[in-house]
């Protein structure tokens, strides 16, 4: 534990080093209040609630997320510091941990500082603010099961442009992958059990519940185990990458 | 105590170390030396944990880097190739985050801290981005942070690479002044450095030792040139060619 805060306090203190973690804030924010005022309508709807504002989430998490994460090991390897790194007294799950945690503490510090749009709305009217919280507790778990992806994506290569795109694409397919444009891949040949599977994997579905306000244990559950799963694999491939 | 068994690295049916066995113990300093792409870096790399090994092992004060990697790498400072850093970190915050790491507290991690600041000479640049430092400076911020929790073992690689005369007289000297308590491994391709700093020379090439001895007695055989036994044993025969050179 003592080692993963070294790392975390390390890795966060490095986004604010650079301008990264200043253009990435400026730009989310942006890219949020946008989305929502004109692309959702949040005026027109004429509800006081954030419908508006959090189902672009999900669209936004698919390019910015991947953007922050496709630098966690790829420009480790780059530079050559991984070796520095990883001949520290400090075991690859905690490389990946700590690593890990410092990017989603950094997303969420992002998505912390869209409170204007919560007061905006309980300005304006009354909205259900308990629908809200777990709205915002859905957008950061799924932040975290984008960052995951990227995390593990990006310890394949040294080169970030292609741990981007990769991930981009590995994250598109979860977030559909309860819709045809996915599913039509799998249900001509495989088993209904199979596309069931692919089918209930889907980042959106799963956050569609949470953002209505159901806290239903089996959407936590999902987001801890594709989080889990995604950082077992990253810790792998780094000993493979480490191997040749 | 540094010991190699059988270190061997294959790249798919490439062999870069071929069947490594060497021991070294506390007091010597040990120079790694053979022409570019010997297997010098891979060697040290294995021997640190970072490159797992296609067979054999190495362990370090009895510690097998294999099988008790944490307590072996506890024991290791190490310099990589070309002293990679976080450059957006300033020296303090990058030596305060190997402090963390190497488990330094109270005192005596002030009192460590110090202690290689002033060694290094890195007071003047303590909180200036490494990104802006010059080549000489990082290499000693790298030196600093191999040295910071006063390991048993310290093992180099290229320490003086790339560093003005002045610098690397300082560096060796800095080498020497440790190499009492401590085993040190150095890698180097400038032959110089292995009579200023070393006590005993293992020539490399193709990834197998094809010499272990002491400095003065391979100056000895090459007629007071340890250029003309570098070159006979890499290449066997008297080529023009300075390999020494090929650095600077």
């Amino acid at each position: 534990m003592h080692m993963i805060k070294a790392l975390f306090r390390r890795e966060l203190q490095s986004y604010f080093a650079t301008p990264v973690a200043y253009v990435f804030i400026v730009i989310f924010l942006m890219l949020m209040g946008t989305f929502t005022f004109y692309l959702g309508g949040f005026y027109e709807r004429g509800q006081a609630d954030l419908r508006a504002f959090f189902n672009f989430h999900p669209w936004l998490y698919l390019f910015l997320v991947p953007a922050i994460a496709m630098r966690l090991w790829a420009e480790e390897r780059k530079s050559g510091t991984v070796e520095f790194l990883m001949t520290l007294p400090i075991t690859p799950m905690q490389a990946v941990a700590g690593k890990f945690l410092a990017a989603w503490a950094f997303t969420g510090i992002a998505l912390l500082l869209t409170f204007p749009i919560w007061i905006t709305v309980n300005y304006l009217g009354e909205p259900d603010n308990g629908t809200i919280l777990a709205a915002y507790i859905g957008s950061f778990l799924m932040a975290g099961g984008f960052l995951a992806i990227g995390s593990c994506l990006s310890a394949f290569t040294r080169n970030q442009v292609i741990a981007f795109v990769i991930s981009v694409v590995v994250c598109f397919g979860f977030l559909l992958s309860g819709f045809p444009l996915v599913l039509d891949l799998f249900a001509g040949w495989a088993p209904q059990v199979l596309v069931d599977g692919v089918a209930s994997l889907s980042f959106l579905t799963h956050f569609a519940d949470i953002s209505r306000g159901v806290i239903d244990l089996r959407d936590l559950v999902y987001f801890a185990l594709v989080i889990a799963a995604f950082l077992y694999a990253n810790t792998i491939v780094l000993g493979w990458k480490q191997a040749d | 105590m540094l010991e190699t068994k059988g270190l061997t690295k294959r790249y798919g049916r490439h062999t870069v170390v071929d069947d490594l066995s060497f021991s070294c113990k506390p007091g010597e300093v040990l120079g790694f030396l053979g022409p570019n792409g010997a297997g010098k870096s891979t060697t040290m790399k294995m021997v640190t944990g970072f490159v797992a090994p296609s067979a054999g092992t190495a362990s370090i004060c009895g510690h097998d880097i294999l099988t008790d990697t944490l307590a072996a790498q506890r024991r290791i400072g190490y310099l990589p190739e070309g002293a990679p850093l976080y450059a957006e970190m300033t020296p303090q915050q990058f030596l305060d985050f190997v402090a963390d790491i190497r488990g330094l507290s109270g005192n005596e991690r002030r009192q460590r801290l110090d202690e290689v600041i002033t060694l290094l000479h890195l007071a003047p640049v303590l909180n200036q981005s490494i990104d802006t430092l010059s080549k000489g400076f990082k290499r000693r911020v790298g030196l600093a942070q191999a040295i910071l929790h006063d390991p048993d073992v310290l093992i180099l690689d290229e320490p003086t690479d790339g560093l003005d005369p002045n610098q690397k007289h300082e560096v060796r000297q800095l080498i020497r002044s440790m190499s009492e308590e401590k085993l040190i491994v150095i890698s180097t391709h400038i032959l110089e450095e292995v009579n200023a700093v070393c006590t005993r020379a293992i020539i490399i090439a193709d990834g197998r030792i094809l010499v272990d001895d002491t400095p003065k007695n391979l100056t000895e055989q090459g007629d007071g040139d340890l250029d003309v036994v570098f070159r006979r044993v890499t290449q066997g025969s008297d080529l023009p060619e300075k390999e020494a050179d090929s650095c600077t």
